[in-house]
């Protein structure tokens, strides 16, 4: 297989095993482990999780694909995911999101030529009273404006090169 | 308006997140006093002070607590749930993130209650940001002997465990956050018939939100009397409301249950963005009926009052429209949310929720009849009261408050 954890996740899973009834409540870490780890989540990673903690391949595909934040495919460096519930929706998401493909090129579910930005519409993220607001990989971006954005997007174009 | 910090009392004062602060404000001061009672004697002083759920359901806590055995047979669990993912509501992330020390003193307080040794806080995936917070005042409390083989010098071991959810609003009702912390995907239970605890690998197990959770070393300190100086009889306390939307100061903001809602959006939001006039207002997250303007003039935020008003106070996250709302618009984004986050388990909600988001979709498109809004009541009708958990029975709720208060807008989408 051409997957497999490294020697730091394999021990932090061990670690885990001691706090849980079961080694089966490992599947989520695991999946997070393994998507930190390679980007995405592979059928080989899946192969690896279900030996570590006892439960079918197929059980942990499953689960793989019910959870939204878990991806299967690959996305861009940055995952651009822009909240589209109410609130967001009441304070100028279609606004952002006018700004967020013009500037990037591509419309929600697609990523740019370059493998940079992936730009996807996601629901509620919890934070309404700052909207709007967008997710970029693990932090949040609130109180958007279309000039917030740009200085947001020249800021990683900056880092990527 | 009556000043109340209960539960937020820290939050704007700087690096209240580190223990050292904490610590100099008050934090875990209601834990050894806690322990010299028995366990039995916290919940009954839990179940005095009315405490209710905030996750939602507004469920009294001390009764809850009060069905964990404390026979010790089995191991018993503590599950805080902080999947937080109702619209409208963004609280629980400012404890955890802004006095995590707070809930920590309040889970060894619960955990000593119903004699549980090892708490888990099931955490979207999404709040990452705070959860390093979070974690980061958890390795402090184990650093300073507060949690571990010995709680603060005592003979009693606690472990607390992050578990982070990857997106699924489902994960948000409890038996389907269990199901997630047993590695399946959050398919929630069906409901037993008597009263019973939770079950976690099939031992017992108390699941409660974390403000409710939040709010349990202030009940410890000033007994449930001083819980009770706040308040209504039947809604004692306080709660970490919110208003998002339409006002001129969003946010989150403490205040006593019974505050009037337009006292409430007028005194912490600053009334209506742009001096519009206020529309309708969604009292309590999405899955609440909404309410008109005038409605709202009438409203107070208690769970009784709402629910005399064939609403709910949910998790009292308002969601504040102007006068140029379009509602049918509005109902759509609900729609598509409550689409997209249908755990698919049972039909009615798995094929209504798509079919909904779908027919008011055309209906938006211009291509809608007459036939389709009440089509649409038809759909609630089939999803509410047929199902597993109780997501089907909001989403028609949604739909029926929507249209029978907005039907207008509704019949001018429509062409034939």
């Amino acid at each position: 297989m051409s997957f497999s954890f490294s020697a730091e996740n394999l021990e932090k899973i061990e670690q885990l095993k001691l706090r849980y009834p079961s080694p089966k409540a490992l599947s989520l870490p695991c999946l997070w482990m393994a998507q930190y780890q390679e980007g995405v989540i592979s059928l080989d990673a899946i192969e690896v999780i279900s030996e570590l903690i006892d439960m079918p391949p197929m059980e942990i595909y499953r689960v793989a694909t019910f959870y939204t934040m878990f991806n299967l495919e690959p996305v861009g460096k940055y995952h651009i995911q822009l909240c589209k519930t109410l609130s967001c929706a009441l304070c100028g998401k279609t606004e952002m999101l006018e700004h967020l493909e013009k500037r990037l090129g591509i419309k929600p579910g697609e990523s740019s030529d370059d493998g940079r930005y992936t730009l996807t519409q996601v629901e509620c993220l919890g934070s309404c009273g700052t909207a709007p607001v967008m997710q970029i990989n693990d932090r949040y971006y609130e109180n958007l404006t279309p000039e917030k954005i740009d200085a947001i997007i020249d800021n990683l174009d900056e880092e990527h090169s | 308006m009556k000043e109340c910090k209960i539960v937020s009392r820290k939050f704007d004062i700087d690096k209240s997140h580190t223990l050292a602060v904490a610590k100099e404000h008050g934090a875990y001061n209601a834990v050894l006093s806690a322990f010299e009672l028995s366990s039995e004697a916290i919940i009954d002083i839990i179940r005095e002070s009315g405490l209710r759920g905030k996750g939602g359901g507004g469920a009294p806590a001390g009764t809850k607590w009060a069905l964990m055995p404390q026979d010790e047979l089995q191991p018993s669990y503590l599950v805080v749930n902080c999947d937080e993912s109702e619209p409208g509501t963004f609280k629980d992330r400012q404890i955890i993130s802004k006095d995590p020390h707070l809930l920590i003193e309040g889970i060894i307080i619960t955990c000593y209650a119903i004699k549980a040794h090892d708490a888990y806080i099931y955490i979207r995936g999404e709040y990452y940001q705070f959860q390093k917070i979070l974690q980061q005042a958890i390795d402090e409390a184990y650093a300073e002997g507060i949690l571990g083989e010995q709680v603060m010098g005592q003979d009693y071991r606690l472990d607390i465990t992050i578990h982070r959810g990857a997106g699924a609003y489902i994960c948000g009702e409890k038996s389907a956050l269990l199901e997630s912390m047993e590695g399946k995907r959050g398919h929630p239970r069906l409901k037993p018939k008597q009263k019973e605890p939770e079950w976690y690998f099939g031992n017992p197990t108390l699941v409660n939100n974390v403000e409710t959770i939040a709010s349990v070393p202030y009940i410890l300190k000033y007994g449930a009397e001083g819980y009770r100086s706040f308040g209504t009889d039947q809604s004692p306390g306080t709660m970490l409301f919110a208003m998002s939307g339409h006002v001129e100061k969003p946010g989150v903001y403490e205040a006593e249950y019974g505050t009037s809602m337009m006292d409430y959006i007028n005194h912490y939001g600053g009334g209506i963005h742009g001096g519009k006039r206020l529309k309708a207002v969604i009292p309590g997250g999405a899955s609440t009926a909404v309410l008109t303007a005038e409605e709202a003039a009438g409203a107070n935020l208690d769970y009784e009052a709402m629910r005399v008003m064939g609403s709910a106070l949910g998790t009292g996250g308002m969601i504040v429209m102007d006068e140029d709302t379009d509602m049918v618009e509005a109902l759509k984004n609900l729609l598509e949310f409550y689409h997209h986050e249908s755990c698919g388990q049972c039909t009615p909600c798995r094929e209504g929720t798509g079919w909904s988001d779908t027919l008011l979709g055309k209906v938006l498109e211009g291509r809608g009849t007459s036939e389709d809004i009440d089509k649409l009541l038809e759909l609630a009708d089939t999803m509410d009261g047929k199902t597993i958990c109780v997501f089907a029975p909001a989403v028609a709720i949604v739909i029926r408050s929507f249209i029978r208060k907005f039907r207008n807008e509704f019949e001018a989408k429509v062409t034939q």
